[in-house]
């Protein structure tokens, strides 16, 4: 799909600058925009360096791990599903938190742990199961505390506060998040409902 | 309210790293070799990222550059003016649930357009923060397992980014507006 995107993004361009007489202002946006990447990946390296070499202090220090209990109580009410000793819970709590932190490279691999153990409980059927889409919907909202991309980005081309979004980003994934759980579980109602 | 939220920007990345550079030295950790170890992952994803913006910032950049963009935008702004929503982010919301690196893109040429500090770039920064690509996150798990009914997963994921979105929508234009 997203080659498709990709394409037509381009494609559509083209074609449209034939009409519009910019193909010059095209042909120049080419190259400077392939510049301008690169030095933003470039410059990307600063903030990523910083903050995944904090992170790995913090996974050390066992700040993921103390996270990952506290949570504990209240993800095992949003899996009622699952056993509240299970091993499930455990990948989950941990590629939520490591979420939180933004290791991705991290956390889909412990995502990835966390699915095969639901669909063990699931008796290895090829249907999701109601805790695996809950699971999903918890990743897919994205509950990060610090997006540290986007503040890398900003730095970049000079803003007066780059971190001036923390707080406002903290709040909309907050309300994605809740949002996002109370939507899977009317889904999950209906679903029942309409079977019985 | 919007005090504290400007408060929690400027404070938390600071009394975080105390928090890590406290919990290190109770453990007794080597913190600043650690903190070079993990560093040299850092390296690496920014360079990884590379080819991906290099791709997806130039073909957003032909289409901003040949007009089509900013045509598009004028033909749907009259509509979602009317429900308070700016049609500039629009490209990004679509593609926000799809793909990760193509919204990334955008959102950088989005911020690279109407800069950083203004409106729309403020509002691009929280989209691309605040959710994650369900499409994305969707086949990477159910793949790997191989689930094949997925039932309402992705009803479900799409709904909430589309809360997550306008919750965007309606903060930014409440604090930045």
């Amino acid at each position: 799909m997203i080659n498709w995107i990709w394409i037509c993004m381009a494609a559509i361009g083209i074609i449209y600058a034939m009409f519009s007489g910019n193909m010059e202002a095209v042909n120049e946006a080419i190259f400077t925009s392939a510049a301008q990447a690169v030095t933003l990946a470039i410059g990307l390296i600063s903030i990523l360096v910083f903050w995944l070499g904090m992170m790995r202090i913090a996974e050390e220090a066992g700040i993921l791990r103390g996270l990952a209990r506290l949570f504990r109580p209240i993800v095992t009410r949003i899996f009622p599903e699952i056993p509240k000793d299970h091993p499930a819970l455990g990948y989950i709590l941990s590629n939520l938190t490591a979420n939180m932190f933004g290791l991705g490279n991290a956390a889909t691999p412990l995502g990835i742990k966390a699915m095969e153990e639901m669909k063990k409980l699931n008796n290895n059927s090829d249907t999701a199961s109601r805790s695996m889409i809950t699971f999903l919907i918890l990743n897919t909202t994205g509950l990060t505390l610090i997006p540290t991309t986007v503040i890398g980005i900003r730095m970049q081309y000079e803003s007066a506060s780059p971190t001036q979004i923390v707080g406002v980003t903290l709040l909309v994934t907050a309300i994605g998040t809740i949002a996002g759980l109370i939507i899977d579980r009317i889904f999950y109602y209906k679903s029942t409902w309409r079977k019985s | 309210m919007m005090g504290f939220i400007s408060l929690i920007s400027i404070w938390m990345i600071p009394c975080f790293i105390l928090i890590i550079m406290v919990a290190a030295s109770i453990r007794k950790l080597p913190a600043y070799d650690l903190f070079v170890e993990g560093g040299k992952e850092g390296v690496k994803t920014a360079v990884s990222l590379l080819p991906f913006l290099v791709g997806m910032i130039t073909a957003i950049s032909i289409l901003r550059s040949s007009g089509a963009l900013d045509a598009f935008i004028e033909l749907l702004a009259p509509v979602l003016e009317f429900i308070g929503f700016p049609a500039e982010v629009l490209p990004l919301a679509l593609i926000r649930p799809i793909s990760g690196t193509a919204a990334l893109g955008m959102t950088t040429e989005l911020i690279a357009t109407y800069g950083p500090d203004s409106f729309i770039g403020t509002l691009a920064s929280v989209m691309q923060g605040s959710t994650d690509t369900t499409l994305y996150v969707l086949t990477i798990y159910f793949g790997a397992i191989g689930i094949k009914k997925i039932r309402y997963a992705l009803q479900a994921g799409l709904l909430a980014d589309l809360i997550a979105i306008l919750a965007a929508v309606f903060l930014v234009t409440m604090m930045f507006g």
